[in-house]
C-alpha cells in the first residue's frame, strides 16, 4: 500500500493552476524525487502533503491519513525540512531540538536521550550549546534534518535540501540522506532541480512542468525514454520541460531561493 | 567521525493515534502546554539577546521625563486634583505595552520568510496555541517596561500603590493588554504579509490607537466624535484598569472587572480570528 498517494490533486491560486490534477504513489522505503524547474509546482505539492496548504480539489494521503481530514495524524507521521531555514539562529542547537520535542509531545523522560541520539547521528553533539547563527550552512541543514527526525516520523519531506550549499556541504548532505536510507529504510520525498542529486539519491522520479507531471520512472527508465545515447538526467529534464528561460520561476521564487542561498552560504 | 546509529530514527510501522482530542480536559491541557512551549521559545530567544529590552526603554523614559514634566508645569490638561504626571504614568505604561506588542507581527513575517513558521505549522500544535503563545511572550517582554516605569515614576514622585494585590493586578493587566495588541498585530501580519506593508500599517495603527484613548488626556476634553472612537478603543480600557491599580488616588472611569472583562473578550475574539488566518501566512 502506498505511503504517499495523491489523486487528481489540484491547487489553484486565482487564475494560476500551480498543481494540475497530480496523481502519484510512493511506496514505503522509497526515496522519491520530484523534479522540475523553479515555479513548476514542486513546493506547492510538498506544502499540500505536509498540511500547510489545503488543496483546491482532489485528495491526498500520507501514511494512510487524509491530509485535509486527519491533519494532526498526518503531522505526527511526517518530518519536514523546508526550503527556507527552519531552525532559529537565536537559539542553540539543543534548544531548537528541545522546543521541537515539546511540540511533538515526546515524553519528558525520553527527551534528553532522543536529542543526544539524533545530535550524535548528524554529528553535531560538540556544537549543540552554540547559537545556531554561528553554524555553517551544512551544519544548519544537518540540524534541520535532526529536528525533522526527532519525533520518529514515517515519512521525511525535504524541499530543495541542498539549495544554497557549497559542494562539500552538498556531498555531506547526500551522504547523510543515503545513510538514513541504509540504516532505516526511510521513506523520503524530496524536491530538487539538481539532476545530479536526483540521480544519486532517488529510487524513482517524477518530472513536473507547469503544474503537471510529464514523466515518471526510475532514473534509468527516464534516461532510456528519450531515445538519446548516453543520455543524462539533464537531457531528460530539458527534453521534458523545455529549455526556455521563461519557465524558470518568477520574481518571488528567485528572491526566495537566493535569500536561502545567502543565509546558508 | 563515524556517526553512531540510535535505536530508531524513523518509525517503521508505528501509527500515531489521536490522543489529545478525545477528552476535552486533555485537549485543554494540550493547548496550555503547547501555548507555554511557544512562549518558552520566545523567552529563550530574549534571554540570548536582551538588548531589545534596553532600546525599548528609551521611548517611555522620554515621554515621562520630557513630555510629562513639561505638561505638568503648563497645566494645560485638566486632571482634577490628580497631578498630571500621576495621570499620564499608567497611560505611558499602556503605550509601551501597545508599541512593543504591535510590532510582534513583523517578527512573524520575518519567521515566515525564514521558514521557522513552516516548522511550527506542520507540527501537531493547535493554531490558537501558536497565536496565544507568541502573544503571551509579548506580555513577558512588556514586564520589563513595568519595572522601568515603576522605577521612573517613583523617582518622579508619582503616588504609586505598592499593595501586592495591586501589583499583581498590574502584571495581569499588562499580560492581557500585550496579548490583545500582539494578536491584533498578528492579524495585520496575516493580511498584509510583507514587511513594507506592515511597517506602514503598524504606524497607521499605533498613533490613532494611542491618541484616541485616555492615555495622556481625559476622554471628557475630547470632541464628541473622538470620544466615540475612544469608547471602542481597547487601549482606553487598558489605561483605565492600570490607572485603578497603579495609583493611590482613585481616578478610573470603570470598575476593574469591567475593564478586564472587555480586554479578555476582545482578546478571545481576536484570537479566534487570528487562529483562522495564521496558516494563510505561508500560502
Amino acid at each position: 500500500m502506498p505511503i504517499i498517494e495523491t489523486r487528481q490533486l489540484t491547487k489553484q491560486f486565482r487564475q494560476t493552476v500551480a498543481v494540475d490534477a497530480l496523481s502519484i504513489a510512493v511506496e514505503p522505503g522509497e526515496v522519491f524525487g520530484l523534479l522540475g524547474p523553479n515555479g513548476a509546482g514542486k513546493s506547492t505539492v510538498i506544502k499540500m502533503l505536509t498540511t500547510l496548504l489545503p488543496p483546491t480539489s482532489g485528495a491526498a494521503s500520507v501514511a494512510q491519513f487524509d491530509v485535509t481530514q486527519q491533519m494532526p495524524l498526518v503531522q505526527r507521521s511526517i518530518g519536514y525540512v523546508p526550503q527556507a531555514l527552519s531552525v532559529d539562529g537565536t537559539l542553540t542547537g539543543y534548544e531548537n531540538l528541545l522546543i521541537v520535542s515539546k511540540l511533538y509531545d515526546i515524553p519528558r523522560s525520553q527527551r534528553l536521550g532522543r536529542i543526544q541520539d539524533i545530535l550524535g547521528y548528524v554529528g553535531l553533539e560538540d556544537v549543540s550549546d552554540r547559537l545556531v547563527r554561528t553554524y555553517s550552512g551544512g551544519m544548519i541543514r544537518r540540524l534541520e534534518i535532526a529536528q525533522a527526525l526527532l519525533h520518529r516520523p514515517r515519512v521525511l519531506f525535504m524541499d530543495e535540501p541542498t539549495v544554497g550549499l557549497d559542494p562539500v556541504a552538498r556531498n555531506s548532505m547526500w551522504n547523510l540522506v543515503k545513510q538514513l536510507c541504509r540504516d532505516y529504510e526511510a521513506t523520503i520525498f524530496l524536491t530538487t532541480h539538481f539532476m545530479e542529486e536526483a540521480d544519486s539519491l532517488c529510487d524513482r522520479l517524477a518530472i513536473m512542468h507547469l503544474g503537471k507531471v510529464v514523466a515518471t520512472g526510475t532514473p534509468n527508465q527516464l534516461k532510456a525514454s528519450i531515445n538519446k545515447p548516453d543520455a543524462s538526467l539533464d537531457d531528460v529534464f530539458i527534453y521534458y520541460t523545455g529549455d526556455y528561460l521563461a519557465s524558470a520561476g518568477d520574481y518571488r521564487d528567485t528572491s526566495k531561493t537566493r535569500r536561502t542561498a545567502q543565509r546558508l552560504g | 567521525m563515524t556517526p553512531q546509529k540510535p535505536g530508531a530514527l524513523l518509525s517503521g510501522s508505528a501509527r500515531p493515534t489521536q490522543t489529545h482530542s478525545a477528552n476535552p480536559f486533555s485537549s485543554l491541557g494540550n493547548f496550555i502546554y503547547k501555548t507555554l512551549t511557544v512562549t518558552e521559545l520566545e523567552v529563550r530567544k530574549l534571554r540570548h539577546d536582551p538588548t531589545q529590552l534596553m532600546t525599548r526603554a528609551v521611548q517611555p523614559s522620554l515621554w515621562l521625563l520630557i513630555f510629562g514634566q513639561v505638561f505638568s508645569r503648563i497645566r494645560a490638561i485638566p486632571t482634577g486634583d490628580l497631578p498630571y504626571l500621576d495621570f499620564m504614568t499608567p497611560g505611558i505604561l499602556a503605550q509601551s505595552i501597545l508599541f512593543m506588542a504591535i510590532f510582534n507581527g513583523l517578527s512573524v513575517i520575518w519567521e515566515r520568510d525564514l521558514g521557522i513558521l513552516h516548522k511550527l505549522l506542520v507540527s501537531p500544535t493547535p493554531r490558537a496555541a501558536l497565536v496565544v503563545g507568541k502573544a503571551i511572550a509579548a506580555g513577558v517582554r512588556s514586564l520589563s517596561q513595568v519595572i522601568l516605569i515603576y522605577i521612573l515614576a517613583s523617582l518622579l514622585g508619582v503616588g504609586i500603590d505598592w499593595n501586592p494585590f495591586a501589583l499583581l493586578g498590574v502584571l495581569i493587566a499588562t499580560l492581557l493588554g500585550a496579548t490583545l495588541f500582539s494578536t491584533l498585530s498578528l492579524i495585520v501580519a496575516c493580511i498584509v504579509k510583507t514587511h513594507e506593508r506592515f511597517m506602514g500599517i503598524g504606524q497607521f495603527l499605533t498613533m490613532p490607537l494611542f491618541f484616541a484613548s485616555n492615555a495622556i488626556y481625559p476622554i471628557e476634553i475630547m470632541p464628541h466624535w473622538l470620544q466615540v472612537i475612544s469608547y471602542v478603543n481597547p487601549l482606553t480600557y487598558l489605561v483605565d484598569v492600570l490607572r485603578s491599580l497603579m495609583l493611590t488616588s482613585e481616578t478610573s472611569t470603570y470598575p476593574i472587572a469591567t475593564d478586564l472583562g472587555i480586554l479578555l473578550a476582545a482578546t478571545a475574539f481576536l484570537t479566534m480570528i487570528c487562529a483562522r488566518l495564521y496558516p494563510k501566512l505561508v500560502t
